[in-house]
Order: C-alpha cells, then sequence, then structure tokens
C-alpha cells in the first residue's frame, strides 16, 4: 500500500507552525519556566541573530542543568550589548574576561567547581566567531583536547561585527566587510581561506559537536540538552545573522538562517565522538542566490552584469556541503 | 627543621602545604620543576583536593586561573619571562578582576636575543599590571614569601607575583626549613572571595566600564595597593611569630646605621652586596644595603626614611628601560626626591652576567672617588660595543647585531 505524507507548510516560510504543533513542540517565547537567562532591555541590535541564539541556548541549558550553570563569555557584541553597568541582562552566574581567553577561563571555572566537589554546576563557555576561530582558536583547541567539562558555544555572525563588520576566519567567500572589500577583480573575501571549526572540532574526537541556526530554535535547543548530557568537551556552532554586518533587513535574520541551511551553504549537523551521527536534511533546497541576494554584503554579486562566476563557487561549496553532509531533501 | 633543597623544591613544597585547588602549568625554563613537583603532589594524591591543569600557553595558565579563582577557588601558577609577556593581557585581566591568584615569577631576561638566564627584565614588564610583586632574597624567602602571598593576595583580592631569580636561586640546593603544615593551616584560612560565579547568587563580573566610573574603579584598585603597604609588614611579622623567620616585610635594611653610601637592589644579588658592605665595613666604610622586597606597591614613605641619612645612593639592578635607564632606580627617586643625594644607577647582571663580590666593591669605591656616573652598565666591554657600531657605520648590510657581538667575541675581534 502506498503512502501519502502530508506536508503542513505555512505560505513562503516552508515552515511548520505553531498552531499545527503538538503542546509540546510549540516554541513559547515567554512563559513562568524560562530562566531568561539573557533578559530583556540589553542594547543589542533589531533583528540581532547573537541575542536571539543566545537566549535559547542558554535558557535550554538552565533547563537541562536544573539552574546549575556558570557562563563564561567573550569578549564581543553579546558581552557589550548586554552588561552597560549598572544593567546586566544576565540573570545567570556570568563572567567576562578577555576576548581570546574564554575557553581557557571555562576551563579554570570547571576546575575549580570540581575541586570543590560541585558536580552539579556546568559550565558554559560563549563568543562569537572572531573570539572562537581566530583569537580564541588556540585556547578553544586545548579546552577540547584537555577534553574539559564545557560546553562552548559560537555564534557565527561571520565577522568581526561588534568592531566595524571586518573579516574574520568564518566570514565566507565573496563577502564584502570593512577588510575584504568589495572592490578590484576578485571582490569581497577570497576563496580558499578560513576554518570550518566544527570540523576541526570534530577532529578533536570530543564527545559532542554540533551546527545549528537560528531558523530552528527547538533544533538548537534540543542540541543544548543532548550536549549537556555529555561531560568533556562540547562544541555548538551556531549561524546567527547579524543584520548590521550582512547589510540585511532586522526582520529577515531567521528568514536567511533558513536559507543558510536551505541552500546547504551552513550544513547542520552534529556528531559524537568526531563522527557525524545526524544531519538535519533540507525540506526545499534552495539555489544560494536565495540565500545571497537579500544581503548587501553580497549585492557586488549581483549589480550590473554581476558574477556568476562567483555565484557558482559559492554554488559548489553548497553543493559539496550538500553531498558531504547528505542534506539532500528526502526522496517523496 | 632544615633539608638540603633546590629553591624550586622548597617551593612547591610550601605551595602545596598552601592546599590550592587549582595549579596551571605551561613549561618554561626556569620555573619548570616547580610545576614538575606540584604535579607529581597531585597525581600521587599528597596535594588533594587540586585540580593540575596542563595548558597549551602561558596565556592559558592566567586565564584558567582567572576562571578558578573567580570561581573561588585558591588558585597558583608559575611563569618567566617571554612567558609572562605571552600572558600578559591576562595578567593585566586578573588584577583588574581582583582576583587573588598567586604567581612564582622565575625571573628571567626576556629577548630577543633570546636568553634563559636571569635578570628582572619579566618582571619590570608587568610593573604597572596591579599586582604586588615581592623579591624573594634567599630560597628560605622565596618560599616562605609565597605563604604570605596567599595571604596578602586573598585579604586584598589582589593577585600576588612572588618574583625568584632564575637559577640562581630556582636551581640552587640551599639549606630551607620547610613550613610546618599546621603553621600555615593556622596561618592561612580557606579562601573567602568577596565576588564568585554562584548559580545560587548569579553575578555578572567583568562588565564593560565606561569613562563615567573608570577612573575609580582603577582608583579602587590603586587604594588596595596602598593597604597592602600596611598588610605586607604585618603579614611579615605575623608569620615572624610563628616561624621565628624573618621573611618578606616591605624592605630589608642592612648596616644602615650611619650609613651614608646606600646600595639599593633587589632579589639574590642582595647576598653578594652584603657581604661586600662587610668588607668595606670593616675598611672603615660608612656603608650599607637596602633591599627591596616589595617593588609593587612600591614603599615610598619606608624607602624615604630609610635613605634620609644617606649622601649617595647606588641602586644596582638587572633590569633597564631602554633610552631611560633604570627602573627601580627611577622609583628610588621619587621616594627621596628632595634630598640632593647623588643617585647613581648600575645596571647589572644582564641575561645571567654574573655579579661579584668584586664588582660590588668597584661600584663602592668608584662611587666614594666621585667617578660612578649617573647611568652604567657593569663590565661593558666597550669594544665589543665600539667594534659593532664600526660595522654598522661601514656597511649598510652589516647583519644581525646579536650575532655580529657573538662572532666578534669567538674570534678575538678579527670579525669584520
Amino acid at each position: 500500500m502506498t503512502e501519502t505524507r502530508v506536508h503542513f507548510y505555512q505560505v513562503g516560510s516552508f515552515a511548520v507552525g505553531n498552531r499545527l504543533l503538538s503542546d509540546a513542540d510549540r516554541t513559547v517565547q515567554a512563559s513562568r519556566e524560562r530562566t531568561n537567562s539573557l533578559d530583556s532591555g540589553h542594547r543589542a541590535c533589531q533583528g540581532c541573530g547573537e541575542a536571539l541564539g543566545a537566549r535559547y541556548a542558554l535558557d535550554a541549558a538552565m533547563r537541562a542543568t536544573g539552574g546549575r550553570l556558570v557562563a563564561v563569555n567573550a569578549t564581543g557584541c553579546l558581552e557589550v550589548f548586554s552588561t552597560p553597568f549598572p544593567e546586566t541582562s544576565w540573570r545567570i552566574a556570568w563572567l567576562h574576561s578577555l576576548f581570546g581567553n574564554a575557553p581557557a577561563v571555562a576551563t579554570g571555572v570547571a576546575a575549580a567547581l570540581r575541586a570543590k566537589g560541585r558536580d552539579d554546576v556546568r559550565v558554559v563557555g560563549q563568543a562569537g566567531d572572531g573570539g572562537t576561530v581566530d583569537i580564541g582558536f588556540g585556547a578553544l583547541s586545548g579546552m577540547f583536547e584537555r577534553n574539559d567539562d564545557v560546553l562552548f558555544i559560537c555564534y557565527d555572525n561571520e565577522g568581526y561585527m561588534n568592531t566595524g563588520v571586518q573579516r574574520s576566519a568564518a566570514t565566507p567567500p565573496t563577502a564584502r566587510t570593512a577588510t575584504s572589500e568589495a572592490v578590484g577583480v576578485d571582490p569581497g573575501n577570497v576563496f580558499g581561506q578560513g576554518k570550518d571549526l566544527p570540523r576541526i572540532a570534530m577532529a578533536h574526537d570530543i564527545p559532542y559537536v554540533a551546527t545549528a541556526t537560528v531558523a530552528d530554535l527547538h533544533d538548537l535547543e534540543r542540541k543544548v540538552e543532548r550536549a549537556m548530557t555529555f561531560h568533556g568537551a562540547r562544541y555548538l556552532h551556531v549561524l546567527v545573522p547579524c543584520p548590521l554586518g550582512w547589510g540585511a533587513a532586522s526582520a529577515d535574520t531567521v528568514r536567511l538562517a533558513r536559507l543558510a541551511a536551505e541552500s546547504g551553504f551552513f550544513p547542520v549537523f552534529e556528531a559524537e565522538h568526531g563522527v557525524v551521527t545526524g544531519v538535519r536534511r533540507i525540506r526545499r533546497r534552495v539555489g544560494v542566490e536565495e540565500y545571497l541576494r537579500p544581503q548587501r554584503r553580497f549585492a557586488h554579486l549581483f549589480s550590473g552584469p554581476g558574477r556568476p562566476d562567483l555565484v557558482a563557487r559559492l554554488q559548489a561549496l553548497a553543493d559539496a556541503n550538500v553531498e558531504r553532509y547528505g542534506l539532500a531533501p528526502q526522496e517523496e | 627543621m632544615l633539608q638540603q633543597l633546590e629553591g624550586s623544591r622548597a617551593v612547591a613544597e610550601t605551595v602545596a602545604r598552601c592546599r590550592p585547588e587549582v595549579v596551571c602549568a605551561y613549561p618554561i625554563s626556569p620555573q619548570t620543576h616547580i610545576i614538575e613537583a606540584i604535579g607529581a603532589m597531585v597525581k600521587d594524591g599528597r596535594l588533594a583536593p587540586c585540580e593540575f591543569i596542563n595548558v597549551e600557553s602561558e596565556y592559558a595558565a592566567m586565564s584558567v586561573s582567572i576562571g578558578a579563582s573567580a570561581a573561588g577557588a585558591r588558585t597558583y601558577t608559575a611563569t618567566a619571562s617571554q612567558g609572562l609577556l605571552f600572558m600578559i593581557e591576562a595578567v593585566y585581566n586578573a588584577a583588574g578582576l581582583g582576583l587573588p591568584v598567586v604567581m612564582t615569577l622565575a625571573n628571567r631576561a626576556i629577548g630577543a636575543p633570546i636568553n634563559i638566564w636571569n635578570d628582572h627584565s619579566d618582571a619590570m614588564a608587568v610593573r604597572d599590571a596591579g599586582w604586588i610583586q615581592l623579591f624573594a632574597e634567599t630560597n628560605q624567602e622565596a618560599a616562605d614569601l609565597h605563604v604570605q602571598a596567599f595571604r596578602l593576595a586573598e585579604t586584598l583580592s589582589v593577585p600576588v607575583m612572588v618574583c625568584m631569580d632564575g637559577f640562581i636561586l630556582t636551581h640552587a640546593v640551599e639549606a630551607v626549613d620547610l613550613i610546618d603544615q599546621a603553621v600555615v593551616d593556622s596561618f592561612l584560612p580557606p579562601y573567602e572571595p568577596r565576588q564568585v560565579l554562584d548559580p545560587d547568587d548569579p553575578v555578572s563580573i567583568g562588565a564593560m566600564v565606561g569613562p563615567e566610573a573608570f577612573e575609580e574603579v582603577r582608583y579602587l584598585a590603586h587604594l588596595r595597593q596602598l593597604d597592602a603597604l600596611e598588610l605586607i609588614p604585618e603579614v611579615a611579622e605575623e608569620f615572624a611569630a610563628l616561624t621565628g623567620r624573618v621573611s618578606g616585610g616591605l624592605l630589608h635594611p642592612y648596616r644602615l646605621e650611619d650609613a651614608d653610601t646606600v646600595i639599593v637592589a633587589m632579589g639574590s644579588v642582595l647576598g653578594t652586596i652584603k657581604d661586600a658592605v662587610d668588607a668595606r665595613r670593616g675598611a672603615g666604610e660608612r656603608v650599607g644595603v637596602l633591599g627591596v622586597t616589595a617593588f609593587r606597591p612600591f614603599p615610598v614613605a619606608a624607602v624615604a626614611d630609610a635613605l634620609a641619612g644617606a649622601r649617595r645612593v647606588i641602586v644596582v639592578e638587572k633590569a633597564f628601560s631602554l633610552g631611560m635607564g633604570g627602573v627601580l632606580a627611577t622609583d628610588v627617586a621619587t621616594a627621596s626626591p628632595a634630598s640632593g643625594h647623588d643617585l647613581a644607577t648600575v645596571v647589572a647582571g644582564l641575561g645571567g652576567r654574573p655579579i661579584t663580590r668584586r664588582d660590588v666593591e668597584g661600584i663602592l669605591e668608584r662611587s666614594a672617588q666621585g667617578t660612578l656616573p649617573r647611568l652604567s652598565f657593569l663590565n661593558l666591554d666597550d669594544d665589543v660595543v665600539a667594534r659593532e657600531r664600526a660595522r654598522m657605520a661601514a656597511s649598510r648590510r652589516s647583519g644581525p647585531f646579536a650575532e655580529n657581538v657573538l662572532r666578534d667575541l669567538a674570534t678575538g675581534g678579527a670579525h669584520r
């Protein structure tokens, strides 16, 4: 007998709406059970993907640990916009030390808790992509290698947004930043550079590595909860669109995160002990152009005659991701 | 009970008796023996509970210390030279956050040219970081200072650096009386932090501070240093009452009564200087020594008092500020700006060059004759310097000058 699967897609977004979900699966922004680890009133830009990601990741971590959590933060947007003292948005124990040392500071907190026999309290480290893939990379790799009991979360907005949108090792090829200008024969960031940190993390054989986007907050929450079932070093890499740095509408943050995943440009997967154990397959595959066009950082690819050659190379990167992780939509 | 112990071993045994809960280690000569010994004590269970963490850099060593201390643990690490410079951002940060980390600095020169031997350039590089910096004269004092360091650090919420001369102290085997565990326990109560990362009472630590409050926050840190000026002698006295040993304090004055010429110095060279002073005293000269134990905070008033009767002051120091001169000497000058006495700086012992009793007596002779310049470099080979200057003048591509000097020395000046 043949089975017909029914799709409950909202018009346009292809996301499943709350009304079609069971109570347990619904997204609830405000509830008494929520910690609001990163509380309202902070100074993030409208549509900030990092604020959204951090709020959901940390609240999920608080739920997973019964509120026994300490967070260590690298310097960056998340640190600056959350603590314009005497105001602080943090309702959890929170420490900021420096830009490049958050993984090591988190190691220190975990070591102190272990020495004190406080195995009920867990540690989360967090940084942007600059603090993770560039300046904090040595400390992060050290923390991974020692398998310290820290969940480190990178909120990746693909550049140094706090200092005025400069290129990082997480900036995609062709993207315009203040230090990868959209000029010359090869405008924007160059091809063949950058670090794929989730794969580098996997190469450390740590218990858990996952990627997520702010387009699927339940997936993000589930991965935080999964991460908290392990002890040792864990890494979560969250794509968080930046309206300012990407030159995108504030209302498009979630849409862009979804298009990044649905184009295959940002692969969403999870891995345990160095082996991929699950992928979030693409539901409706889109070309990278659909993802790139709404972002002014890629405007030079589409103005005038455009640069179809460069778009094709970006599409090839997305195709390679789809191939590598098996992201292609399931056969109907 | 006196034992023959390597300086590093004496420090490691003493630190262990202070019951640190987190110790970070990254190898750099000449401090490695300290952390190796502590690591073994953690591994065999003698030191417990304690987490010993092999980090990937000195930057991580201080960063892990920051996290551990902020979570309420008694925290210790050790470094030297390039290692201190590599962690310098975190060194400032630990002080700025008010975290009572204790660190041994096995004083060593800074490159280039790379040099593993002793001088005080490393300590001077973090002079303004907000750490208390105590200089040990002997291995006994180095060991004892660590017990006092934890007490000072945790009382004031200020990190403390115990500076001991690399190799000269760290690797020297001397008679040391290790402090009893019971004495340490009575002297050093469990650490009670002013601020701690606690899920039951969450606070935000390390917020951004703008111009509306930054000066006050920094001034409060300065006041804690001034508080340390009061506390350092008190702690040393209490320590002396318990152990019968004079270790620490602000200054070590020696034969200053009626002295008209006083040498000011820090660290292990004080022993040599005292021998020289004893010899000159024997010859009827009125000379004395002022050992500076607390370099930061700098005891301006106490130094001024100690030097009040001196006509000539000679600062012998193992570091200098290029393009300026003495570092310690500048502070000494500040301590008695109006005295008008002749202040000379002798830069000595750079990169491990020995300072002998003969050298010190020579300094005192030149001072007595009035031929000691305001700034001089002990045993500087002027000929080698002149020949390299000539090479540089003769050819644009004169090459790397450190290597030229070495080749010059090896060929007895024949190198062109």
